[in-house]
C-alpha cells in the first residue's frame, strides 16, 4: 500500500500535496496496491471533503485538538503512528517547508530511510529509482532504496495533478489519535504575512531578475534601467536579498513568490533549485549568465553566454532608441 | 550554554562541477571547497547567541567528512570564533542523509549540547534533513528555516519562514535542535587575531561509528536539457544585435 498524506494551506490542500495524490494514484497502478489518502490535523475536515474526488482505496482523517495548529512534535508522532500501524510501502508528500520541517523526524523516529525531493521516478520494474537534483542543480542522481519502506518527497511539477483520476475513496476512516500534552514540547503561533510594499510579481508579463552575477549593488540602477525600457518588473534571486541589495518581496523562488510570467529575463542568476521552482512556469525564459554550466540554461529558451554587465547597457540602449 | 554549529565543506559556487571516471561522484581534484552558506549563517547565530549569554558558553564548531576538504572549515570556523571544533572522520561523500544524523548523535551525545545550529541544507547533497533528524535522535525540540532567534530563559522563540512570504514564530524548550535560513544575519570575517589564536584551540578528531545505510546513488549525471535552447554567443554588440532581433520579432515584447 501506498500512502499520500495532504497539507493544509490556509483552509485548501496545499498544491504540492496534489501532486503528491497524482504520484500516489501513478506509484498505485505502478505496485498494483492500494493507494490510502491520509489528512493530518490543521483543518482536517475541508481536506476531506476535497479528497472525497480522488479515486482512492482509502480515505483517512487524523484528528486531534492538539494538531489543530501545526507542530513538528505533534504531527511527526501520529504520522509515525499512522505508518506503524498501516505499515505503507511508500509515504508520498510534497517537498513542501512543512514537510522538510516534520518528516525527517519521522524517518528518524521510525529509522525509515527519506528521499527529499525527487524531482521523477523510474519505476524500473519494481525497483524504482527516484532521480534528485545536486550541486545547486548542476547534477543530478538517482537513488536506489534498501528497505521495506521509505519516505518520498516530490519537488513541484514533478507530478502534474491535471492527472489526478477523479472518483471516490474505496472507504473513509477516522484513525484513532493518540497524542496527550506532553508530546507536544514545543508551542506555534498562528502564521502571518509581513506587508508587502504592493508588488505583485505573480500577475507581471515581463519580469527582469536579478542575481549575483550583477556583482554589485551599484549595478543595480543599471538592472533597472533595463526593467524600464522593457516595462518589466525587477526580482531578484535569494542571495541578492540575503545581501540586502533588493528587499525580500522582489524574491522569486520557494521562499519568495512564484511566476509564469511571458518572459522571464534572468542576468546573472545561477538558477538554483530554490529559485527554479520559482519561476519554471515561465511561459519563455531568456538567460544571460557567463558561466557556460549555469544550471538556469536547462530551462532557458535563450542562453547568451556573456557578460551581463556590458550586455546590459548596450541592450537598453538600443531598446530606448527602437521607440 | 552549550552550542554547537554543523558545518559542512562543499564545492564553491564558482566551482566547475564534473562526473569522475567513476560516474557515481565528482572530480574533487578541480573543485574548491569551501564552507556551505547556510552554515556560516547558523555560526553567526551561534556566535551572537553566545556572546548575549553568560559566562562559560560555549560554541564548537562540528564537522564530518574527508580530512582534506573539511579541516579548512573548521579553521574557518574556530577563526571566527568558536571556542574548540570536532571533527567526524568520514571518507565516504554518498553516506545518506539517517547515517549522517546517526554518526553525528552517536558523538556528540555526550556533550549533552542546549543547542545544535545547522544551515537549512547543504549545497551539494541539499537534502535538508541533518538538523532535524539529529534533534529526533537526540530527543531535541527542533524548528527548521529559522530567521530570527531569541533565547527567553530556558526557552528559545524562532521565527520560521513559510512559504510564499508567511511566516510563524515557535517557541522550543532546551535542548533544541535548529536549522538556520540564509540571510538571518551577517556572517562575521574572521580577525587576524582570531587566525592566529585558532591553531591554539582543541580540536577533536573522532571516527565514524560504522553504520548500514538504506539509500544509495545509482548514479551521477548532467541533467537533460528538455527544452530546445538557442545558444546566443559572440562579442556584446553581436549578442545585443540578436537579442534585439527576438525581443522585438519572436517574443514581440518590444
Amino acid at each position: 500500500m501506498v500512502l499520500v498524506v495532504l497539507e493544509n494551506q490556509r483552509g485548501k490542500i496545499h498544491p504540492f500535496s496534489l501532486e503528491a495524490v497524482a504520484a500516489g494514484q501513478k506509484f498505485a497502478n505502478e505496485f498494483n496496491c492500494d493507494l490510502y489518502i491520509l489528512c493530518l490535523g490543521e483543518k482536517v475536515d475541508e481536506l476531506k471533503s476535497q479528497a472525497k474526488n480522488f479515486k482512492a482505496s482509502k480515505l483517512i482523517s487524523a484528528k486531534n485538538d492538539l494538531i489543530d495548529m501545526y507542530s513538528a512534535d505533534g504531527y511527526s508522532k501520529v504520522l509515525s503512528d499512522v505508518i506503524s500501524e498501516l505499515s505503507p510501502k511508500y509515504v508520498l508528500v510534497g517537498h513542501s517547508y512543512m514537510v522538510r520541517d516534520f518528516l525527517p523526524r519521522v524517518s528518524a523516529k521510525l529509522s525509515i530511510p527519506f528521499v527529499s525531493d525527487i524531482i521523477s521516478v523510474d519505476f524500473n520494474s519494481g525497483n524504482p529509482h527516484f532521480s534528485k537534483q545536486v550541486f545547486n542543480a548542476k547534477l543530478a542522481t538517482s537513488i536506489e532504496i534498501s528497505s521495506d519502506q521509505a519516505l518520498l518527497s516530490f519537488q513541484s511539477a514533478a507530478f502534474s495533478s491535471d492527472d489526478i483520476e477523479g472518483g471516490a475513496p474505496g472507504s473513509v476512516e477516522e484513525f484513532n489519535v493518540q497524542l496527550s500534552d506532553s508530546d507536544i514540547k514545543s508551542n506555534s503561533e498562528p502564521e502571518f504575512q509581513e506587508s508587502s510594499s504592493g508588488v505583485d510579481l505573480t500577475t507581471a508579463e515581463l519580469i527582469l531578475s536579478v542575481g549575483r552575477g550583477i556583482e554589485s549593488e551599484d549595478n543595480l540602477p543599471m538592472m533597472q534601467s533595463l526593467a524600464d525600457a522593457l516595462g518589466a518588473e525587477v526580482a531578484s534571486s535569494r542571495p541578492v536579498v540575503d545581501m540586502g541589495w533588493l528587499p525580500p518581496y522582489r524574491q522569486v523562488g520557494s521562499s519568495g513568490q512564484v511566476v509564469s510570467p511571458k518572459l522571464y529575463f534572468s542576468c546573472g542568476v545561477s538558477g538554483a533549485i530554490q529559485h527554479v521552482v520559482g519561476m519554471k512556469g515561465s511561459k519563455n525564459v531568456l538567460a544571460i549568465n557567463k558561466d557556460e554550466d549555469a544550471p538556469i540554461f536547462e530551462i532557458a529558451d535563450y542562453a547568451v553566454i556573456g557578460d551581463v554587465l556590458e550586455i546590459v547597457p548596450k541592450l537598453t540602449e538600443e531598446i530606448n532608441n527602437s521607440k | 550554554m552549550k552550542i554547537a554549529v554543523l558545518t559542512k565543506a562543499i564545492p564553491s559556487y564558482e566551482s566547475s562541477i564534473r562526473v569522475d571516471s567513476s560516474g557515481s561522484w565528482i572530480d574533487e581534484s578541480i573543485v574548491n571547497y569551501v564552507v556551505n552558506e547556510s552554515d556560516s549563517y547558523a555560526l553567526e547565530e551561534a556566535l551572537q547567541i553566545k556572546e548575549s549569554s553568560s559566562e562559560g558558553s560555549e560554541v564548537v564548531v562540528v564537522s564530518l567528512g574527508s580530512e582534506v576538504n573539511t579541516s579548512k572549515v573548521i579553521k574557518d570556523g574556530l577563526a571566527k570564533g568558536a571556542d574548540r571544533g570536532i571533527f567526524i572522520k568520514n571518507e565516504s561523500s554518498t553516506t545518506d542523509p539517517l547515517t549522517v544524523a546517526k554518526i553525528f548523535a552517536d558523538n556528540l551525545k555526550s556533550e549533552n549540547f542546549d543547542l545544535i545550529l545547522s544551515g537549512l541544507q547543504s549545497d551539494d547533497m541539499g537534502s535538508g534533513q541533518t538538523g532535524v533528524l539529529i534533534g529526533e535522535l537526540l530527543e531535541m525540540s527542533t524548528a527548521t528555516l529559522a530567521i530570527e532567534t531569541k533565547v527567553e530563559g530556558d526557552k528559545i522563540k524562532v521565527k520560521r519562514e513559510l512559504e510564499s512570504g508567511w511566516f510563524q514564530w515557535v517557541t522550543l524548550p532546551f535542548p533544541a535542535s535548529i536549522s538556520i535560513q540564509s540571510g538571518i544575519n551577517e556572517p562575521r570575517y574572521p580577525s587576524l587575531k582570531g587566525i592566529m589564536g585558532a591553531k591554539r584551540k582543541e580540536l577533536n578528531t573522532l571516527e565514524s561509528s560504522s553504520e548500514s545505510q538504506k539509500q544509495s546513488f545509482v548514479n551521477l549525471y548532467v541533467p537533460k536539457n528538455e527544452k530546445v535552447t538557442e545558444k546566443i554567443e559572440g562579442d556584446a554588440d553581436t549578442i545585443v544585435a540578436k537579442l534585439m532581433d527576438i525581443l522585438k520579432n519572436k517574443l514581440k515584447v518590444i
